[in-house]
Parts: C-alpha cells; sequence; structure tokens
C-alpha cells in the first residue's frame, strides 16, 4: 500500500500529522500554528535543496521575504483575493529561483553557497530601496481578505483552515517530487555527480529545477505568513533568516520526510517561548547548531527513523 | 513575543498571594487591569524606553493604587527587538489575552505596525517613544494616543531654533528609512521655511552602519553650517563622537542631533556632547514637580534616569488608570475606542507633564523645550546636563489639525 | 575647485583615504579567514565574533585589570588565539575529515553562541572605549582632516599583514604549514607534529581577528553585532581574492575598501551591497577568484 509513495511508517507518521492538525488548534495559539506551518513549508523548500541534491543555500530569505512582499503588496494595492496572492508569492519565489539558481548552479560547495548569499543580499538591497517594500515599516495593515471571494478569513481559524491546507498539500508535493522518477535521478546525482553524467543525464538542468522549486515553496510559505500576520518586513528578508531555515533542516534531519517540519517545531516554539529569555534564544540556536554538526547529524528524525530502521 | 509576568506592588501581590489560598471568593470582586510594555529591551533603544520606561509604568500605578485600593493592575513586558513584525506579533497575542494598554514602542516601524493591531482589536495603544508624526496623521486611529513628542515637534523646535541662530546652510545625514526621511523632510522644510538652503544630504544604510567617517568628510567638505543628524539611538551617539574625532566642530560646523535623549547625552559624555542643541519635552531637572516625580520613580530604575519618552510612560498610564476608573473597569473593557474617548475627554495632570490635554487625533499636547548641553563644568549633580533655551507652545510645536489628513478629524 | 566625475577632487582623496582604513579591517580579518581556510580547510564563520571578542577583551582589559591601549595591543590577540586553540581542541578538530560545509554550519553555531552571551551580558548597545591620549588628535591634511588614530590602523594594519604574508611565504616555518596541509602524513613521518602545528595555526588565524578587534574598539563602539555586521563582506573579500590564497585576502580587502568608499560618494545606500555585486561578477567569471588557484 503505497498512499503517495509512503511507506508504512510513514503513512502511520503522516496520520499522526494529519491528527495534530486538526487537534492542536483546540489548545495550542492558532497564530502559533500557522506560523509553524508556513516555516515548515519554507524548511521543506530548503531540504529539497540540501537533503536530495547537496547544496547548502545561503541565500533561501531572498525567495521566502519576495514572496512574503509580493502577497502582501498583490492583496492590499492590487486588491486581488488571498489565493491569488499566495500564487503570485510562489510565482515570484519561482522566478527569482530561475534567475538566481541559473547563475548558482554552475558552481558547487562553498562557492554555491556564497553566490546564493551574495545575490540574496542584493534581493535585501532592492528590499530596502524599492519604495513598495516600505523600507524599514515593511507592508503593514495586509488584509487577509475573502477566500476566492467568499468565505472571509479575518477569524483566526478561517485562516488556520487554508495555511493547514496549503501546508499538506506542499508537504505531499514535496514527498511526491522525491518518488517520482525525477526524485530518483536527483538523488543519484547527490551520490554520485560524474555518474550521473555519464549516465547520460543533464545533472545541471536536475539542479536548477531543484532549486527552482525550493524558491517556488519558500514563496509560497513567505507569502502565507505575511497574509497570516498581516504584515511583510525586512526581517523574512535578511540573511539571519536563511540562516533559520538551514538550521530547522539541519534539525529536523537533512533528507527525511518529516525532519523540516520537526526542524520548524522546534525553532519556532524555541522563539515563542524562550523569547523572555532575551538573547539566549540566540545562544541555544547556536549550542543547538553546533551539537548538530558535532554529535547529532541525522537530526532529529533522522535520529529516530535510524533507531526504528524506517526512512522517516 | 516576550511574556514574562511580573506582579507588582501592594494589592497585585495581595491577589498573588490569595491566589495560593484555597477557595477564597475576594478573588472575582478586585476587578483587574493588565497593561503591556513593548519596547526594546536589549537594542539601541533600550537606555530611552526598556527598564525605565516599565519603571515609570510600575511607577504611576503604584500611585494610582494606594488612592484606589480596589483596582489591581498586572504589568507584562515585551521585547520587540526593533523588527515590526515581531512588535504586531506581540500585540496581537497581548490582546488575544486580553491585555488592556499597550505602551511605550521606541521605533516608528514597529509603532506603526502595533497602531494597526491596537486598532483592529479595539485596545488601547499609548506611544510614548517612536517619533513619526504619521501615527496622528496619516495612521492616526481611535484606539491610539501618541505621548511626549514627535518628528514634526523635533524639526520644528530644534531646526527652527538653529536657522534662527545663524545657521542656515545644512546637510544632512540620514537614517535610510522612514522615520529617518520623515525627520530630514520636516526639518528640511522649516530650513527652507526660514530662508536656508540645504547643500547635501545622504542616506546611509541602517541599521549596519557603524562608521560614519565618509559622510562626515562629505559633510566637511559641503561648506555647510549644521550638521543635521536624521537618526536616533545608537546611529547619533555614533555620529556624533565621529564628527567629535574628525574635528568638525572645529571647523565650525554646528551639529543638530535632531532626536537626542537624555540617555544618549550621559551615552556621548559631557566633554563630547556640550554645546549640543536638542529638544524634549521633559527634562528631570526642570522645576519642583519634575524632580519630585523623579526622586520617586528613581528607587526602580537607579543608573538610569528618566527622559521624556519614559516620562511620557508615567504620564500615559496614570492617565489611562484614571480613564477607567472614571468609566468603571467593566465598562471600560468593553471597548478600547471608548477607554480613549474618555481620555481625551479629561484634561491630564501629573508631576512630569503638568495640566494638558489630548487632541482629537490622538495627540498628547506638551510644549516643546529647547535645551543647550551643559559644559562639563556646569554640571553640578549627577544627570545635571541641561540649560533651557526656549520654549514652544504646544500649539506650534505640533502640526495643526488643519495641516493634517487624520480620519478622526471629520468625524 | 578641481573636479573628478562631478566631485570635488579633495573630497575624492578623502574618502580614498577612509576606504582603506576600512580595507585595513577588511584586510586583516580576511588575512586570518585565509590563512585558517588555506591550511585547515575550515570555513570560520565565528571569526567575526572573534573579532567582537577581541574588542571587548580590550575593554576589559582596561576595565578590570587597568591594562592599557598598548598592552591590549599584545595581550588582547594572545587571549582571543588562546580562546581559538580551546575552541579548536574542543570542538572543530572533530569535523577536519566531514564535508566543508559542516565546518561552515559548526563555526556559525559558534558565532551566533558568542553573540548571543555577549549580548546577554552587555547588552546591544555595547560598551565604549578611547584611543590612548597620544593617538587622540587631528591632523590636518589640506585636503580633510584625518584623526591621528584611523591613520595608525592603516599603518598597524599594514605592518601585520606583510609580516604574515612574509612568514607564510617566505620562512621555513610557512613552507611546513603548506606542506602539512598537501600532505599531513608526509609531514608527520618528518617527526613535525602536525595536530600541533595545525591547532597552532587555527589560534594564529583566530588572534589575528583578536588584533583587529584590538584596533577597532576605539573607533567603533564595542558592541556584539561588530562582528555580525562584518562577516559577510569579509567573507565576500576571501571569495573574490581566492579562497585560500593570503596575497589576495590582503590586497582584495585593501581594494573592496576602496571600492565601498568610493560608493558612499557616488551612490551612499549601495555601499552595503556593492561588495557582493562585485563577489557575483568575480565568481561567474572566474570561479577560483582572483588570485586563487583553480583546483
Amino acid at each position: 500500500m503505497t498512499l503517495f509513495g509512503f511507506s508504512r511508517a510513514q503513512t502511520i507518521a503522516f496520520g499522526i500529522l494529519l491528527i495534530l492538525i486538526v487537534v492542536s488548534p483546540l489548545v495550542l495559539y492558532p497564530i502559533f500554528l500557522m506560523q509553524v506551518m508556513c516555516f515548515s513549508l519554507f524548511a521543506l523548500g530548503c531540504n529539497l535543496l540540501m537533503g536530495y541534491i547537496g547544496l547548502l543555500s545561503l541565500g533561501q530569505a531572498a525567495y521566502f521575504g519576495m514572496g512574503g512582499y509580493i502577497t502582501a503588496y498583490a492583496v492590499q494595492s492590487l486588491g486581488v483575493t488571498p489565493e491569488i496572492g499566495i500564487v503570485l508569492g510562489g510565482l515570484t519565489g519561482a522566478a527569482l529561483g530561475t534567475v538566481f539558481g541559473w547563475l548558482a548552479i554552475r558552481r558547487t560547495g562553498i562557492y554555491f553557497a556564497m553566490i546564493t548569499l551574495a545575490l540574496a543580499q542584493m534581493v535585501y538591497f532592492f528590499a530596502v530601496e524599492a519604495p513598495f517594500t516600505g523600507g524599514e515599516n515593511g507592508i503593514q495593515g495586509v488584509p487577509r481578505g475573502k477566500l476566492f471571494g467568499l468565505i472571509s478569513l479575518n477569524h483566526d481559524m478561517a485562516m488556520y483552515w487554508l495555511v493547514a491546507a496549503i501546508f499538506i498539500a506542499g508537504f505531499l508535493l514535496a514527498h511526491r517530487i522525491i518518488h517520482s522518477p525525477f526524485g530518483q535521478v536527483v538523488k543519484a546525482i547527490r551520490e554520485n555527480e560524474p555518474r550521473a553524467i555519464s549516465l547520460g543525464y543533464r545533472n545541471e538542468q536536475y539542479k536548477w529545477l531543484i532549486f527552482i522549486l525550493a524558491g517556488a515553496f519558500a514563496g509560497v510559505a513567505g507569502g502565507t505568513k505575511s497574509l497570516v500576520f498581516g504584515i511583510a518586513t525586512l526581517t523574512d528578508v535578511h540573511w539571519p533568516m536563511s540562516g533559520e531555515v538551514v538550521l530547522m533542516v539541519l534539525l529536523g534531519g537533512i533528507g527525511t520526510t518529516f525532519g523540516p517540519i520537526v526542524g520548524a517545531l522546534i525553532v519556532i516554539a524555541m522563539e515563542n517561548y524562550l523569547a523572555s529569555f532575551g538573547a539566549w534564544v540566540t545562544v541555544i540556536q547556536g549550542a543547538i547548531f553546533m551539537a548538530c554538526v558535532l554529535v547529532f547529524r541525522r537530526g532529529v528524525i533522522g535520529e529516530i527513523g535510524h533507531r526504528l530502521k524506517q526512512a522517516l | 513575543m516576550t511574556i514574562s509576568r511580573r506582579s507588582l506592588i501592594g494589592t497585585a501581590t495581595a491577589v498573588a498571594v490569595a491566589e495560593t489560598l484555597p477557595r477564597v471568593p475576594a478573588r472575582a470582586a478586585t476587578p483587574s487591569l493588565t497593561i503591556g510594555v513593548c519596547s526594546d529591551f536589549s537594542g539601541p533603544y533600550q537606555d530611552v524606553g526598556g527598564n525605565t520606561s516599565v519603571a515609570c509604568v510600575d511607577q504611576a500605578i503604584a500611585e494610582f493604587t494606594a488612592s484606589h485600593p480596589g483596582m489591581s493592575v498586572q504589568v507584562l513586558k515585551g521585547d520587540h527587538q526593533n523588527k515590526p513584525d515581531v512588535g504586531a506579533e506581540i500585540a496581537r497575542r497581548w490582546f488575544d489575552q486580553s491585555v488592556d494598554l499597550l505602551i511605550d514602542v521606541p521605533n516608528s516601524a514597529v509603532a506603526l505596525a502595533i497602531a494597526g493591531v491596537a486598532k483592529d482589536k479595539d485596545k488601547v495603544f499609548i506611544n510614548s517613544n517612536a517619533a513619526t508624526s504619521e501615527l496622528t496623521n496619516k495612521f492616526c486611529n481611535a484606539d491610539t494616543i501618541h505621548w511626549t513628542y514627535d518628528t514634526y515637534m523635533l524639526a520644528h523646535s530644534t531646526g527652527g531654533a538653529m536657522v534662527k541662530s545663524g545657521g542656515k546652510k545644512w546637510f544632512f545625514i540620514t537614517a535610510d528609512y522612514a522615520f529617518g526621511h520623515l525627520l530630514r523632510d520636516q526639518t528640511e522644510a522649516v530650513v527652507k521655511a526660514a530662508g536656508g538652503t540645504v547643500v547635501g544630504d545622504v542616506d546611509y544604510p541602517f541599521p549596519s552602519t557603524t562608521d560614519f567617517s565618509s559622510y562626515l568628510v562629505q559633510a566637511q567638505s559641503s561648506g555647510a553650517d549644521v550638521l543635521g543628524l536624521a537618526n536616533a539611538g545608537k546611529d547619533t551617539v555614533n555620529s556624533i563622537k565621529q564628527a567629535h574625532q574628525f574635528g568638525l566642530t572645529k571647523t565650525g560646523i554646528k551639529l543638530a542631533g535632531l532626536l537626542i535623549f537624555l540617555n544618549d547625552v550621559n551615552g556621548i559624555g559631557l566633554d563630547i556632547a556640550q554645546g549640543l542643541i536638542l529638544t524634549e519635552s521633559f527634562y528631570w531637572n526642570m522645576n519642583d514637580n519634575t524632580r519630585a516625580f523623579t526622586k520617586r520613580v528613581l528607587p526602580r530604575t537607579p543608573n538610569n534616569y528618566p527622559s521624556m519618552g519614559h516620562a511620557g510612560c508615567y504620564s500615559g498610564t496614570l492617565h489611562f488608570l484614571k480613564a477607567v476608573n472614571e468609566m468603571g473597569i467593566a465598562n471600560a473593557k468593553k471597548s478600547g475606542a471608548g477607554i480613549v474617548e474618555q481620555m481625551k475627554k479629561m484634561p491630564t495632570d501629573d508631576d512630569a507633564f503638568g495640566k494638558r490635554s489630548i487632541r482629537v487625533d490622538g495627540r498628547f499636547m506638551c510644549p516643546a523645550f529647547l535645551f543647550q548641553v551643559k559644559k562639563p563644568g556646569e554640571s553640578k549633580i549627577p544627570w545635571d546636563y541641561y540649560n533651557l533655551l526656549a520654549t514652544t507652545p504646544a500649539e506650534e510645536a505640533f502640526m495643526p489639525l488643519s495641516e493634517e489628513t487624520c480620519a478622526l478629524i471629520k468625524a | 575647485m578641481f573636479m573628478i566625475f562631478g566631485k570635488p577632487a579633495p573630497l575624492l582623496f578623502g574618502q580614498l583615504l577612509l576606504g582603506i582604513i576600512n580595507g585595513s579591517f577588511y584586510a586583516m580579518l580576511s588575512l586570518g579567514l585565509a590563512v585558517i581556510f588555506g591550511l585547515l580547510n575550515i570555513i570560520n564563520f565565528a571569526h567575526g565574533a572573534l573579532f567582537m571578542v577581541g574588542a571587548f577583551v580590550t575593554w576589559g582589559l582596561l576595565t578590570y585589570l587597568g591594562i592599557d591601549y598598548w598592552g591590549a595591543l599584545i595581550c588582547a590577540p594572545i587571549i582571543v588565539g588562546g580562546f581559538g586553540l580551546l575552541l579548536e581542541r574542543v570542538f572543530i578538530r572533530h569535523i577536519y575529515k566531514l564535508d566543508i560545509l559542516y565546518g561552515l554550519l559548526l563555526t556559525f553555531g559558534m558565532a551566533e553562541l558568542l553573540q548571543g552571551l555577549f549580548t546577554n551580558y552587555f547588552g546591544s548597545s555595547g560598551v565604549s572605549y578611547n584611543a590612548p591620549d597620544i593617538l587622540n588628535g587631528v591632523v590636518n591634511l589640506g585636503f580633510m582632516y584625518m584623526p591621528v588614530y584611523r591613520g595608525f590602523v592603516i599603518a598597524a594594519s599594514v605592518i601585520i599583514c606583510g609580516v604574515v604574508w612574509f612568514l607564510i611565504e617566505k620562512t621555513r616555518l610557512g613552507a611546513l604549514l603548506r606542506a602539512a596541509t598537501e600532505n599531513p602524513t608526509l609531514v608527520q613521518s618528518f617527526g613535525v607534529n602536525v595536530p600541533r602545528l595545525i591547532a597552532l595555526t587555527f589560534a594564529g588565524g583566530v588572534g589575528l581577528a583578536g588584533f583587529a578587534g584590538v584596533l577597532a574598539a576605539p573607533l567603533y563602539s564595542v558592541n556584539p553585532d561588530m562582528g555580525s555586521d562584518l562577516i559577510n563582506t569579509v567573507f565576500a573579500v576571501v571569495v573574490i581574492g581566492g579562497m585560500g590564497s593570503i596575497g589576495g585576502a590582503i590586497i582584495t580587502g585593501f581594494g573592496l575598501g576602496i571600492i565601498e568608499g568610493m560608493t558612499k560618494v557616488f551612490y551612499p545606500p549601495g555601499s552595503a551591497v556593492v561588495v557582493f555585486v562585485v563577489m557575483v561578477i568575480v565568481l561567474l567569471s572566474r570561479p577560483a577568484g582572483l588570485f586563487g588557484k583553480v583546483a
């Protein structure tokens, strides 16, 4: 039985995930949960790059942040409905990914990381200077609007179900991509690039496509987040955000299906509930980064999967 | 996001103690309010806001509940980290948890974001520490009151005085974001209206700039009489220190710090800051009342004297409590706009600002004081830094209603 | 007045000089990074944080121990270097065999940790530190007033960069170091303690960051963010110069300082991004940087 190509263990995990999505808003603050789902989506995209093609991007914030700006701008100033706004956010991420990916995939390793960082810095600069982003103020007071022009999203729970739907769709899509024939080739490239090339695969195009997809995920995530909070700001496009999403993937487990979600949950929960300790959040994040690299390279889900001898 | 609960003073402590005892029915009888202080607790504005703002709110509550023992007030504090998204998130969460008043909020970008949330949730927002005059102009709303000062007042008081004393040619160093631009544009308007000119202007990247030398040298070679610093906090402190290093004042250029607080002067030190012209609407060593207030609040904040933003937190909290008391807590909790309306009806009266009023657009009307920083020899006691040069009455210090686009004015 | 590109020449000379001052910091920091990368193959993201630590140590030496600027100029780099040695022995040595990107992630975490600790302790506005009186004056150069201290920074930086370049490229010790990175087993068989050599190299590279921190303390307010504001730019410098190229790091450091300085005259808001524009162009046209060897 392979629903969406899930293994048995993954099917169970997916079931638990669905139950949690339905039950947790009864107990937890819905805005917090929406934030976790947005960042999960962002991390899922980043995981496609890091986990399945082995490229570390230090510029994912560019796609996340610009997706947020475009969605916010489209909904607020152009008056489009929220679903169109989010699609536009995703397209922005994909479009940026297309251009930047084309430039960046020519290099690997550290040079790839540095090019993505540099390009993202330019996007940040653009966000500071361009009039429509509102500079330091950001785009504020973005209305959530009416879904398909019909259902008002002003109530937090209405918005919650929309975010949950987008999140589940994104999650299934990411999983589907990895388990398609296309995904198999991508993994082959990660494992042994020269061999994949000698087998006749045009590895650059595969890398490029994954890069674009990661950008699209980030764009959708950023766009959705801007609607949840009604604001799009420089924070989301600045480079520490790129570091944060890498941390989520690393912590959850690089190359795992559920890892990015767990990573996002832990990081966001930490920021929300430890924030009263001031800069200790930074200290703890730093310590987790170090622990992950030194003793814990599989991440939470990777480690659990390793113990259970299951791919999660 | 920061939510730290602090139980306070007499009555609040009594409630806390009562809560630990089983089955005390008295609890429901004490109606309670919650005030959230959202400020910069770790960044460049922590000295002008931060814990001293909390101390001033605590002080106002202590004084009010001493004479109104029936009221219990809780205080939360949250660090907005100078990010509008973080600030909006704190505000949303607090208001959802039934915070009745959100106060302080240095940083204009964050303040505007929070004003929007306050309007959505119909809860009271008193801004005491942000500069932008847009809070009572384009983005005014029925739930927001802007206390203490704004960019218009700074531009008119400091800018006007500098031109009057002969500073005709201006060079601006501007933080490249909305607050910096607004402060520069309003000052520029004042300078030009008074017959001055602007000979140069640089926008520097905010907040990543620590080295202002390049801009200072440009100012020096521009032939300007006055260097206008359209920035705040750490940036202002750095640019003034570096202007001193590059000998700007030796070449006869006067510095106009458009937004400087007492705490910044303390950070710069009198040997460098002496002679600076600046504007505040409160100075602790102004008269017997301000000194009395300062003496009362100092035990709560022994290392940092209150400047105007802090005093605004005290004054705003006190007036809020008076208004709520007037309406009755249950009645007041129905609508933030209702409380604000009541606050606008009543005149304010406290030791920090004296007897004042709140205008229809949410503007707290207080006079602007033009100060000059003392020479090291003139300063007799700790934090004795200012000489009063001039006073601008409130009606001239703030933007006239006729020039504003605030929707509340017509209504 | 004599004009260049519509700007008065004295102004441009002034900016050139200021660009060189910033360039001195870029050069010193990227030099340390290049040494560490070239010899250890570690991308030290914590370099900016260690620069910040250097500045705080300078302040601490004066405040707690009464050791003045000149003492700090010697003590602080040693203290920071010793701290680096500790970091290398406890953490970094475990990841030499892993993919290079793990080094980046590990040191990124270190940088966050250090920055967070200092923010907790000192607050993010930091503390201030004054230059010694003898360096406090101002010299009139005709085209601008030049604070003596900034001139001192240029001189100190040029000297240090020259010494390090000479040590690594022209001495026996340097030859040994380079050999050890090429073929550690062979060098070990000559009776050289390679792990110790590598640890000391790391300490040396970090000590350079500490030295830059001492020089920076009187210039800027000593604050926990001072390193992270700089680190991205310095990384760009190293990449543009060619990862691991000592001479490349020095030349590029000064060069980019000047380019950035000029940007501040013609388009000030762009000064934050010009370095990255240069980096993208260089990486796309010369993958190994301006002075790097193609692997």
